[in-house]
């Protein structure tokens, strides 16, 4: 246990070195704190139209101003904090679930490498933005399309650094042994590879995460993502846009947040990467 | 060929394992390899047989096979079978038997410890639970009769403190614990084969010592049967009953550890003593080194597959290839082996 202390604490002690790093997880807690606490946090219901006050601009009753039906905007950011960043964090869920599953398979058992490597590399050919449209328009518009469409392009990338830690560890001498202990393959994928290449796979889903809560606006905006009616970041910018030339702040503060969303993911990602990487960890 | 098992006459009763013409073959991208050639050797209970050879000479090959860890699908037996007796006194071809019956007796009636015991323990799992997952696994046990037969074990090897210890992580020890560790881990159910590939190679040369008594002393306490892989005769004169000596992937020479020392009947064997340094010096030709040889392992056609290097070669080596002939408790593949007696 001592141990297990001391080892967070030298943790900790890391993470505060990077001030970067902690800027941006302060920043991605007030998002997802305030996104799960909105109906405590918002000021307003942000779904109630005010047309006298469409489009006004910020103000102390509106901090961020009003769009074109009057609703306020900080509000609507905080509520679509939830999708946005709900979605975000579904697609890293599932991606890191189909991927890690594909990844071992491929990087353990020889003869499905080939099969499911190629079909990694075929979807990694496209576009990130263009398959995942292709697929919303199989699937059709909702939420949950959203999060299984982007699941499924984000998959192809878990399973490459997936598959590429499982051969670095399943050439260790300890994974012989416990194939010479009579350990089985379910077990040793399980225990021996999978806890030994947490760590990149950790830094990956932070990446997928800010991929996820880009592409999801850029869905949206696209209108090939969620329907206009739910407020996330991408929708607001979406009907926003129209208004764009007379009131910048429809636009500006929801992709404020998308920024500040995807920004601090990505910082954080460095940050791990940095931090559980041993060769890199001297330097710090 | 096969009838070398008949003639060890050191135990009547059926060996523990017998391998019988054992070729281990791997498909490669220009055709097949074959390491491991119409090897033979046999094992009785209790007994410690040490494989000798160089690097590449098949040794470790032939103990992938009996543990059935050929790395797939690239390795295949070719030929050949491995008859083990198990616990319940059946004999079963390790050769034939399916993936899951492998992974039955592995751990539980034959394990293995591995030459480098600084990666062959999982850095994110304490040694405890490490050793507590075989016993799960093989004994069933869980809860308190789990830990106490965990801590046991430790003890077994001799690890101070094992009660604390079971709660480390490999990195928290040396190279040498490192290794009891691993003995304690193939020792968990008991086997009654334990394969030991080089498990003193890495380490230094007074924890080479401790780990050869500890593997000894539990041969004796427990009455199994240790193949010894190495390339150390010092470790073979001091832990082998019984010496069986590979070259290019065949047995070349299997005899009694004293007798071998004393005069080895085939050349290589010959030569490898006498690169022995404490030899060396007794002797007073001095320390021999072994003529080098170029050209790539796989090839050898039908000549002897010692005969570039022998210095008894003769015009019959290159075009006859040697059988495995029977000597007074042993077996030879040398046909000039009686001349040069």
């Amino acid at each position: 246990m001592t141990v297990l202390h001391a080892q967070m604490a030298l943790f900790l002690k890391r993470l505060f070195r990077r001030r970067l790093v902690l800027l941006a997880a302060l920043i991605l807690s007030v998002l997802v704190i305030s996104a799960l606490l909105a109906h405590w946090v918002a000021p307003f219901d942000p779904s109630v139209m005010k047309l006298v006050r469409r489009l006004k601009p910020p103000s102390d009753v509106n901090w961020l101003g009003t769009d074109e039906f009057g609703r306020d905007i900080l509000s609507r950011i905080i509520f679509g904090a939830r999708a946005s960043l709900g979605i975000g964090f579904l697609v890293v869920i599932f991606s890191m679930g189909i991927g890690t599953v594909l990844g071992l398979l491929a990087g353990y058992i020889k003869t499905l490498d080939a099969p499911i490597m190629r079909l990694a590399d075929a979807m990694m050919a496209l576009p990130d933005i263009l398959l995942a449209i292709f697929l919303m328009a199989v699937l059709g518009p909702s939420a949950g399309n959203v999060v299984l469409a982007l699941s499924i392009v984000y998959a192809p990338r878990v399973v490459r650094v997936v598959r590429a830690s499982t051969l670095v560890v399943s050439a260790l001498p300890f994974v012989e042994a416990a194939r010479a202990l009579g350990v089985s393959t379910f077990r040793i994928l399980r225990v021996h590879i999978l806890l030994n290449i947490a760590s990149p796979i950790l830094v990956q889903a932070t990446f997928i995460f800010a991929y996820a809560v880009l592409a999801e606006a850029g869905l949206s905006f696209l209108g090939a993502g969620v329907p206009p009616e739910v407020p996330t970041w991408g929708t607001m910018i979406a009907a926003g846009q129209q208004y764009a030339d007379d009131a910048f702040w429809v636009v500006l503060f929801p992709g404020l947040a998308i920024v500040m969303a995807a920004l601090s993911l990505q910082l954080i990602g460095d940050g791990l990467r940095d931090m559980l990487d041993p060769k890199l960890r001297k330097a710090l | 060929m096969g009838g070398i098992s008949d003639q060890s006459a050191f135990k009547q009763d059926a060996p523990l394992l017998a391998v019988d013409t054992l070729s281990v073959s791997f498909r490669q991208e220009d055709g097949v390899s074959t390491p491991v050639r119409d090897v033979s050797l046999t094992l009785h209970q209790g007994e410690t047989l040490a494989l000798v050879g160089e690097s590449g000479s098949g040794k470790s090959v032939t103990s992938l096979a009996i543990m059935g860890l050929l790395p797939r699908p690239a390795g295949f037996i070719s030929s050949g079978k491995i008859r083990f007796q198990t616990r319940a006194k059946q004999t079963v071809d390790l050769a034939r038997l399916s993936f899951d019956g492998m992974r039955q007796l592995r751990g539980r009636e034959m394990a293995m410890i591995f030459q480098e015991p600084m990666t062959s323990l999982n850095p994110v799992l304490t040694i405890g639970e490490q050793i507590a997952e075989t016993v799960r696994l093989h004994l069933g046990l869980s809860g308190r009769a789990l830990q106490t037969h965990v801590k046991a074990q430790l003890d077994l090897v001799e690890i101070p403190d094992a009660a604390r210890r079971m709660d480390d992580y490999p990195h928290q020890m040396s190279g040498g614990m490192r290794q009891r560790v691993m003995i304690a881990l193939a020792m968990a159910c008991q086997p009654s084969l334990l394969i030991a590939d080089e498990p003193t190679t890495a380490l230094d040369v007074t924890i080479q010592a401790q780990i050869l008594l500890l593997i000894d002393r539990l041969r004796r306490e427990t009455g199994m049967a240790v193949l010894f892989i190495t390339h150390n005769l010092g470790v073979v004169a001091e832990i082998a009953d019984r010496v069986t000596v590979m070259y290019a992937g065949q047995v070349v020479e299997t005899a009694q550890t004293v007798p071998l020392f004393r005069k080895a009947a085939h050349p290589y064997t010959s030569a490898l003593l006498s690169c022995l340094p404490a030899r060396a010096k007794a002797d007073a030709s001095g320390l021999r080194r072994l003529v080098p040889i170029t050209g790539q392992p796989g090839v050898f056609g039908k000549a002897c597959a010692f005969a570039p290097r022998c210095p008894h070669a003769a015009a019959l080596c290159e075009i006859h290839p040697p059988e495995l002939e029977l000597t007074d408790g042993g077996a030879v593949r040398c046909l000039r082996w009686r001349e040069l007696a």
